[in-house]
């Protein structure tokens, strides 16, 4: 096993577009390290610089303390799994598990034990006479772990091997895969821009948006403390609220209302609460709380979805990312929603009433709106 | 719950593009059918009969005898089977040589133009390089120019090499042909990449790349070529014609078979037997490689 290394690690395609502006990161022997972010991030990119697939145009990617730019990917001892699995489909399971150890002129007493040991412990014994052809998604899925496995590599390398799986699926083989990693305890890089993924899997994330690393950290500290607002908005689903306040003489006032225990320099700021942040609370409540128009309720089974418009507050604030409403002018003439509660089921409101909600304590992140960094609270 | 239990397609469901063939994906509606088959028959068959007509005179004029042949109105069915004109072929003519020789230069030339046109398409395909896009270029534009445009200065250069009268003149020249690299390059693109970084990541060499994962990949390709190519060889006259002068050793079937054909009068006969065991081996080869026949035609939009 090994550690690896980016040194600001940057790469430019003709163009000249920067898919990765200079990463530095460590991932440390035998880490579980989860790089996310939206599409065309340069987190794809980022994971096949390790591999040797793409060249590293400036900086340094090392492995195991060694520098491995200009050495080619079947030296530097890393195994990947690729998102549609690339699985040889002209050869069998086993043949596909094989190939990489014959490949490296492993003996063939050596190359059977092996492939043995890996089918055992995936339980692919039964499929070794397959192509890959004639397997479900969730068995390609296991072969190509096992392809990667058996060689025994230094560093694991995935590239969102869990997006062609379907939703139940998804879910069974991120445990496994958890689990798997605990059993191995290979040094394991991840690629996905599913946030749930990421924050179930990792030991920590890595957040990159447009070729930048946004923040480092285990997945719950960076949900609970977001660097900016694009990491508010991308990691949680739905996204942090974010609202427009003012703070003057260091308290930050939303729609009229003062927050409670919340200090930021006096000027514009953007006020971030995350959709469990907000309860509904009685007429009695002490402290700060927001009258709310509820617009849209959206049941999931286990809780409820809540998009409603503060009373007082107008215009939205989507984080960097989000998607334009479907309805274009729901946003310009001020009628769309600007904050998204969750409750559970039996709080259920309906569309058209009246909420009071209440801000839970420690809730409130704030960010400042022309830099989108965070802004210290205390 | 039937809408995700299906995976996604993915780039590992077999490669074989012969699968897609007819599958439109469009559920047949019941048809109230005034004829017991489809109505396009009416038409495909009589075509089909035109087409086949002069494979039937041929095989009808090889057993006539040579009055039979030269009777007008044509008889179209002879009494007695002559036989013996093929007999009369292998017997009076040089048959035996000019078919071991046009199988010789055959088998030769679409060895050499799989594995040279592979490794050139393969280059073309996956590797960059300086100008690769240029050269490609020109290569593909000397697909426009027809044969008899370079026949003179490519007899030239043959002539130095010293190849007149040999049935080298014949393979050397055709050792690689354009449209092979042409077509391999387009195939070589359309398979996924992943496979190949994959093999890469597993210690595999850019040879073994290609003999391991992108020819076996791409045998359907690769059967096309070598059967379109077999066609052109084995049916070439004008270029045998022009360098195969006076060696009558090195004659190939398109030669020989010309011989028949007199200044003053043809043996018909003789000609239709001599051509129909000319074509016995294309025959064969049609019959086991029919759908990379069919394949081949509609990719290659040239010549057929």
């Amino acid at each position: 096993m090994a550690s690896v290394s980016f040194d600001r690690a940057t790469k430019v395609y003709p163009g000249p577009v920067v898919a990765l502006r200079e990463l530095s990161l460590d991932v440390a022997d035998g880490e579980f390290l989860i790089l996310v972010g939206p599409s065309g991030c340069g987190k794809s990119t980022a994971l096949r610089m390790v591999a040797g697939l793409e060249r590293i145009s400036e900086g340094t990617i090392s492995i195991g303390g060694r520098p491995v730019n200009d050495i080619p990917p079947k030296d530097r001892d890393i195994a990947m799994v690729f998102q549609n699995y690339a699985l040889y489909p002209h050869m069998t399971v086993e043949k596909n598990l094989a190939f990489g150890l014959r490949q490296r002129k492993t003996k063939p007493d050596d190359v059977r034990r092996l492939v043995d040991e890996i089918s055992r412990m995936l339980g692919l014994e039964d499929l070794l006479r397959r192509r890959p052809g004639q397997l479900s998604g969730g068995q390609r899925q296991r072969v190509a772990m096992g392809r990667a496995l058996v060689r025994e590599p230094e560093v694991f390398l995935l590239d969102e091997p869990l997006s062609n799986l379907d939703a139940k699926l998804r879910v069974q083989m991120r445990a496994q895969l958890k689990r798997l990693h605990e059993h191995v305890g290979v040094t394991t890089i991840y690629v996905t821009h599913d946030q749930v993924e990421a924050i179930t899997l990792g030991e920590r994330i890595a957040v990159l948006s447009e070729g930048v690393l946004q923040q480092v950290g285990p997945p719950q500290s960076v949900y609970d403390h977001p660097a900016n607002v694009f990491v508010a908005g991308f990691i949680g689903s739905p996204p942090m609220n974010l609202l427009e306040g003012t703070a003057s003489d260091g308290r930050v006032v939303v729609a009229e209302v003062e927050l409670d225990r919340v200090r930021a320099p006096d000027g514009p700021v953007l006020v971030g609460i995350r959709p469990e942040g907000l309860r509904p609370v009685g007429g009695d409540h002490v402290g700060a709380a927001f009258d709310v128009g509820v617009d849209l309720v959206e049941p999931l089974g286990d809780e409820v979805l809540v998009h409603g418009s503060i009373d007082g507050l107008d215009g939205v604030v989507r984080p960097p990312d989000a998607e334009t409403p479907l309805l274009a002018d729901a946003d310009a003439d001020g009628a769309g929603s600007n904050v998204t509660i969750r409750l559970p089921p039996e709080e259920r409101p309906s569309a058209g009433s009246r909420l009071r909600v209440g801000v839970a304590p420690n809730a409130v992140r704030l960010f400042d709106p022309s830099t989108g960094r965070a802004i210290e609270t205390t | 719950m039937s809408s995700i239990t299906a995976p996604a397609p993915t780039l590992d469901e077999p490669i074989d593009l012969t699968h897609l063939e007819g599958e439109t994906g469009m559920v047949e509606r019941p048809r109230r059918r005034l004829l017991p088959f489809d109505p396009w028959h009416l038409f495909l068959a009589p075509l089909a009969f035109v087409m086949l007509l002069p494979l039937v005179w041929m095989v009808v004029t090889s057993l006539q005898t040579k009055a039979q042949t030269l009777h007008f109105p044509p008889i179209l069915w002879p009494g007695t089977p002559q036989f013996v004109n093929y007999l009369d072929v292998i017997r009076d003519s040089a048959f035996g040589t000019w078919f071991w020789n046009t199988t010789v230069v055959t088998v030769l030339v679409v060895a050499s133009n799989l594995v040279l046109c592979t490794l050139a398409a393969y280059g073309f395909a996956r590797i960059r390089f300086l100008g690769r896009g240029f050269i490609y270029f020109v290569l593909l534009a000397t697909l426009m120019v027809p044969l008899q445009v370079v026949l003179i200065p490519t007899f030239l250069i043959v002539k130095q090499l010293g190849l007149l009268d040999h049935l080298g003149a014949l393979v050397v020249p055709n050792l690689v042909n354009v449209f092979g690299i042409f077509m391999l390059t387009q195939f070589f693109r359309t398979l996924p990449i992943d496979l190949e970084e994959a093999a890469r990541i597993d210690g595999a060499s850019r040879l073994s790349i290609l003999l391991r994962i992108v020819v076996p990949l791409s045998l359907p390709a690769l059967a096309t070529l070598a059967v379109i190519q077999f066609l052109w060889t084995w049916n070439d006259f004008l270029w045998p014609l022009v360098t195969i002068l006076t060696n009558q050793d090195a004659f190939t079937l398109q030669l020989g078979l010309a011989t028949f054909q007199g200044a003053h009068q043809t043996q018909w006969h003789l000609v239709a037997a001599a051509n129909i065991m000319s074509m016995i081996p294309l025959i064969v080869l049609f019959l086991l490689a029919q759908r990379y026949f069919v394949r081949g035609i509609a990719t290659q939009g040239l010549k057929g």
